[in-house]
């Protein structure tokens, strides 16, 4: 195959209390835990979805940067084959070592399925193609550090194969109140825009 | 053109033996790896599983290796891939992938006052060490998409060797059985108290098993058994702990893997299917198939021998589907009785010869998703 030249679309940035969109930053919060940042987030751009509370960090995370990058171009009335293809290094582990000490404590032993469903990475996908309702590809990826050149490798080969139209990308790593995430849309219609950038360059900025 | 890629060589470590070879004698001869275990460290109460005993890792890993630094999961990585490695005689280069799928990895690591590390619970330090054992020199990829994850290592290698960035992917599934994994399934109620019985009537749930298994991916046609011609992965976009009731995602996904394969659907000779014996994953799967119209290919799942051993699934299975190809020969679809799906499909009932040309391979899981892959035989 020829593969055609692929664009970067809009990119989000989530980490210190701010989110940052397509380099601008259009939220910032006082100083506190993702637990509180997530929910002042929440209100502040007006989202209407309820089950983001019963979500974990991780989802909550990588719910907040995909709701900004996909809203604006996701509609109920037609088809949107945008693939959905994060990656971390932490996998679900901040939600298994919660899991894990319901479980350790013989004279406690309370193992939930609301908390061990989200022991799993890509359920925070699901959480994302439910709201955008994105019958698409979707993969979960663990590396010791976001690997941008990967990333931009497998999005150009679902973009050439005609496997999606879109693809939402990036890392969204939680771990202990530590976060960071970065995503981005990638798609073969032309966009100048990032011209002379790349996900490595526009996650380093 | 596009590339075409193959899978050239496979193995597997189970609690039916420690290569391929043992474990289809296995299942030509009925045998199971489930058993009922009585063990309160991984369960209050008694439970079936297959599981695999640490003297038989142990044993067998002593005879590769005298370092004592890896985990129960990673002497099973390594024994699955070790004789693959050293056949293919490819040299570990900058066109040579590592990839490797589980769920939980060693999630054993975060019991309180374990003998690993907490570090060790994380997958790229899991890959890293079962990479450094063979010295592999690109960075390891680790798949970790619930359920579907064996079987989407396929399609992430297949699609990374047709794009050119490498020539050959040495793939590795495993996941164990846990205290973790059992109290969480168990809490779902998602446990059978028999065996499991996929597609039966009186189907109550999952066993749970424990497997590693590995494949060598290729454009080399070189000893070729099998080819891949075709996958898909597609979300439901429906519940994050439930199959979609109409089988949207698998649906799509089947539909897309024959679309790429050029393949009609009545043209399968078989299908490698997920049946993990839940109530609604079979009736899921049973729905797709019927919109597909392939209610009358023969059809197994294989969780009767092994258990649903989570990330290793999907490769392990597909690993035993190339012998049947390879054979010539359907497995019966072990624990099954009664038919016990709403929609009718063709599951086999008794080991039967039949040529096999063609061959699909399914999972489905937690967070909505699932994959399917379309195999052909290489004729020689």
């Amino acid at each position: 195959m020829t593969p055609k030249k692929t664009y970067i679309h809009d990119y989000c940035t989530i980490e210190n209390n701010e989110i940052v969109l397509n380099g601008t930053s259009i939220f910032k919060a006082e100083p506190t835990t993702f637990g509180d940042f997530s929910k002042q987030a929440y209100r502040n751009f007006d989202i209407q979805y309820p089950k983001f509370f019963k979500m974990d960090a991780l989802s909550k995370l990588a719910f907040l940067g995909a709701e900004l990058l996909l809203s604006p171009i996701t509609s109920s009335e037609k088809e949107n084959n945008i693939a959905l293809i994060l990656a971390n290094n932490s996998s679900s582990l901040d939600t298994d070592v919660k899991y894990q000490e319901s479980i350790s404590d013989k004279e406690n032993y309370f193992p939930s399925p609301a908390v061990f469903v989200y022991t799993l990475p890509n359920i925070c996908l699901g959480e994302i193609s439910i709201r955008h309702q994105l019958k698409s590809e979707n993969s979960f990826f663990i590396f010791d550090a976001f690997n941008t050149e990967f990333m931009s490798h497998y999005a150009n080969i679902l973009l050439d194969s005609d496997k999606a139209d879109s693809v939402l990308c990036g890392w969204v790593e939680f771990f202990d109140d530590n976060y960071k995430a970065f995503l981005c849309t990638i798609s073969k219609e032309e966009n100048t825009k990032y011209k002379n950038q790349t996900i490595k360059t526009l996650y380093n900025k | 053109m596009t590339r075409e890629i193959y899978i050239t060589q496979t193995n597997c470590i189970t609690p039916l033996g420690f290569d391929v070879v043992s474990n289809i004698e296995a299942i030509k001869g009925g045998n199971t790896g489930i058993q009922l275990h009585e063990n309160t460290s991984l369960m209050p109460i008694s439970f079936y599983a297959a599981i695999i005993s640490d003297e038989k890792i142990n044993g067998a890993f002593e005879k590769i290796s005298t370092d004592k630094k890896y985990s129960r999961l990673e002497k099973m990585m390594i024994l699955a891939l070790e004789p693959i490695v050293k056949k293919s005689q490819i040299t570990l280069d900058s066109k040579v992938a590592f990839v490797l799928s589980t769920t939980k990895g060693n999630v054993t690591a975060l019991i309180p006052n374990s003998e690993e590390g907490f570090q060790n619970a994380h997958l790229d330090v899991l890959a890293k060490n079962v990479a450094d054992f063979f010295g592999f020199t690109t960075q390891p990829i680790v798949v970790s998409n619930a359920c579907v994850s064996g079987v989407l290592a396929i399609s992430v290698a297949k699609r990374m060797i047709q794009s050119g960035l490498y020539d050959h992917a040495f793939v590795v599934a495993g996941d164990e059985v846990s205290e973790f994994v059992l109290s969480g399934f168990n809490a779902f109620q998602a446990m059978s108290d028999l065996p499991c019985k996929p597609y039966s009537e009186n189907r109550t749930g999952v066993s749970l098993g424990e497997a590693t298994a590995a494949v060598l991916i290729s454009a080399e046609a070189k000893n070729a058994q099998i080819k891949i011609i075709g996958d898909s992965s597609i979300n439901d976009a429906n519940h994050i702990s439930g199959p979609s009731r109409t089988g949207e995602g698998l649906f799509r996904s089947i539909q897309n893997a024959l679309k790429e394969a050029q393949i009609q659907p009545e043209k399968l000779d078989y299908i490698s299917a997920h049946g993990t014996a839940t109530p609604f994953n079979d009736e899921m799967e049973a729905i797709a198939l019927n919109r597909l119209g392939l209610q009358n290919i023969p059809i197994n799942s294989l969780k009767g021998y092994y258990g649903h051993t989570l990330g290793a699934s999907g490769l392990l299975e597909t690993v035993i589907a190339i012998e049947s190809v390879n054979q010539n020969i359907l497995f019966e679809s072990k624990g099954f009785d009664e038919i016990g799906v709403s929609e009718s499909i063709h599951v086999i009932r008794k080991n039967e010869n039949k040529n096999i040309d063609l061959f699909l391979k399914t999972a489905s899981g937690f967070g909505g998703c699932n994959t399917a892959v379309v195999f052909e035989k290489v004729k020689s």
